[in-house]
């Protein structure tokens, strides 16, 4: 789709919460009254009211564009009718349920392409998701409530959003409201009850919600970051991942840890050891490497292997160029908000590099106060030394 | 026989992260293994054979992603896995006295994950574990597909009983419901 012509894209705000039934669409759809009441264009391109009768209020006197058939191995089924909204081109429109997967043979394979679509339009759009559909939550999600979220949502999709609200409530005020039948029918609210929405499940998908709101404040605190100047790209298109690493947040909203390594095997260890502590600590893990020019072909191979390892463990890999290793440690660490640095065992100095200058933990301490050092060990060395 | 680099004990002066790098010249013996089948007697063949020929030893984590997911997308199941058993290895291998030199490597199966693995790394010899019957493992598809394919010398050891170098139990420490892996009684 095109922009037509001086219609800038529209703006996404994405209403996010732990689980069904916590108010998103009703959220949404109040919000979009108080627009509509203050005299904007606004309509519903997608509403899934699940039957619930307080949702269904919220939409009275909006208009609805209708849903449109799709035929699909003899079945008829209602779909989001995207044409439809393109054409009547309204100021802002409501999308429910974001991850949704659309029947094949409309335009997209995922209601939030379609979103895109209409985004691309200059048309603001409202929409909803819970935080089990975000695709890197997915092997989490299924460690914390034992079920796997088919319908997944790329993070670019949040990342890129102008606003995410988060919808919260209280696990055990979800339980009632599911009691009370506002979530689902009668007949489901016990299964629901006893398998998904347990108590345990929903605490811990509301730490998780929580948690990704709060990456995404730390991400926003500085949309301009340098390294959104240098990319010379949107800083809004890019993963939350990316835009972390380019975010120039001087103070952390939790722990963040930045281990600081150079490409050789004995790396690896200081990698996982502090994967280990950012995920005891709930953190996120930057990897430093300030090369002093273009890596050899053994650090080349060395960085490899890094980026494999990070990549797996979801931890973000930062080389940067320097000579002076503790003044861009201290760049790094300031930008990104870090807590912990974890660095090698130093090793013993030759007398030229103690003329030179302090040794860099001592650098470190000096130029990062407040921010804690640990050594990390080689465990198998333990014996060797202490026998 | 000492290996040249066994005789490096301490790191001193090679930089600030750690321990001494493997003898670049050294040869290279690959050791994939999956999360769920690390058998701790293959290991011990890997280490005899490294420490034999003065190698360095490249266990791979093969780690396997669903086509549901991005192939790059973090895997934090997995993670805790390839971390307790890298970690495991470096130390087992130091006991034999061997130099480390641990890899990740992702791919939507084991042979994928595998192919990537030897498509990507240097190396002499393979030693693989073929799995038993009921465990988890390298299955003949698997070990047949890796004879076919992979250049160099591999060795395959022949199926036996379970003998997994780690037990995989719920962390009791952790705030959400992570499992860990931890070195599994030794006989």
């Amino acid at each position: 789709m095109s922009d037509g012509p001086g219609r800038a894209p529209g703006s996404h705000k994405v209403f996010l919460g732990m689980a069904a039934g916590v108010g998103k669409t009703y959220r949404m759809l109040q919000e979009g009254r108080a627009d509509a009441e203050a005299g904007r264009d606004v309509v519903i391109g997608y509403l899934e009211t699940h039957g619930r009768v307080e949702t269904a209020a919220q939409a009275e006197g909006l208009e609805l564009v209708p849903r449109r058939e799709v035929r699909y191995r003899d079945t008829t089924l209602l779909e989001m009718d995207l044409p439809a909204i393109l054409r009547r081109a309204p100021e802002l429109c409501l999308i429910d349920e974001l991850a949704h997967t659309n029947v094949p043979g409309t335009e997209h394979e995922k209601r939030y392409e379609d979103v895109a679509d209409v985004l691309a339009a200059g048309i603001d759009v409202y929409s909803t998701v819970n935080v089990q559909h975000l695709e890197s939550l997915g092997d989490q999600v299924v460690d914390l409530t034992g079920t796997r979220v088919r319908e997944t949502l790329p993070d670019t999709v949040l990342a890129a959003a102008d606003d995410v609200q988060l919808l919260d409530i209280t696990p055990a005020s979800l339980r009632e409201r599911l009691r009370a039948g506002k979530v689902y029918r009668p007949e489901r609210v016990e299964s629901a009850l006893e398998n998904f929405f347990t108590l345990d499940n929903l605490t811990a998908l509301r730490e998780v919600s929580l948690r990704q709101v709060a990456e995404d404040i730390e991400a926003r605190r500085n949309p301009g970051g340098v390294g959104a100047a240098e990319a010379g790209s949107p800083n809004a298109t890019r993963r939350r991942d990316e835009r972390l690493l380019d975010t120039s947040a001087p103070w952390a909203i939790g722990e963040r840890l930045l281990a600081l390594v150079t490409p050789q095997p004995a790396a690896q260890r200081i990698v996982r050891r502090a994967w280990r502590s950012a995920q005891r600590l709930g953190a996120e893990l930057d990897v430093l490497w300030v090369a002093r020019g273009e890596p050899t072909a053994a650090e080349a191979e060395q960085l490899t292997a890094l980026r494999k390892l990070t990549s797996v463990l979801g931890a973000h890999l930062l080389i940067e160029i320097g000579d002076d290793v503790a003044a861009v440690a201290e760049r790094v660490a300031r930008e990104r908000g870090t807590t912990y640095v974890l660095m090698g065992r130093p090793a013993s100095r030759s007398l030229w590099q103690r003329l030179a200058g302090p040794p860099l933990p001592a650098q470190l301490l000096r130029r990062l106060p407040g921010v804690d050092l640990r050594f990390v060990a080689d465990r198998a060395r333990r014996r060797e030394e202490f026998p | 026989v000492r290996a040249p680099w066994r005789t490096r004990s301490v790191p001193e002066g090679k930089g600030w992260s750690g321990a001494a790098t493997p003898d670049p010249d050294a040869g290279r013996i690959l050791f994939p293994f999956l999360a769920v089948a690390l058998s701790r007697r293959a290991l011990d063949v890997s280490l005899r054979l490294a420490r034999a020929e003065e190698a360095t030893l490249l266990p791979v984590f093969l780690a396997r992603v669903p086509r549901y997911m991005d192939i790059d997308a973090p895997l934090p199941r997995q993670s805790a896995m390839a971390v307790a058993s890298q970690e495991a290895i470096e130390q087992r291998a130091a006991a034999f006295g061997v130099a480390v030199d641990a890899r990740v490597e992702r791919g939507r199966t084991a042979r994928h994950a595998l192919a990537r693995a030897i498509q990507s790394e240097r190396y002499d010899r393979i030693v693989i574990a073929a799995a038993a019957p009921g465990a988890g493992g390298f299955v003949p598809d698997d070990v047949a597909w890796l004879l076919a394919h992979a250049p160099g010398e591999i060795i395959v050891l022949r199926p036996q009983a379970a003998d997994p170098l780690l037990d995989v139990v719920d962390d009791p420490a952790a705030t959400s419901r992570h499992t860990v892996a931890v070195p599994a009684a030794f006989s």
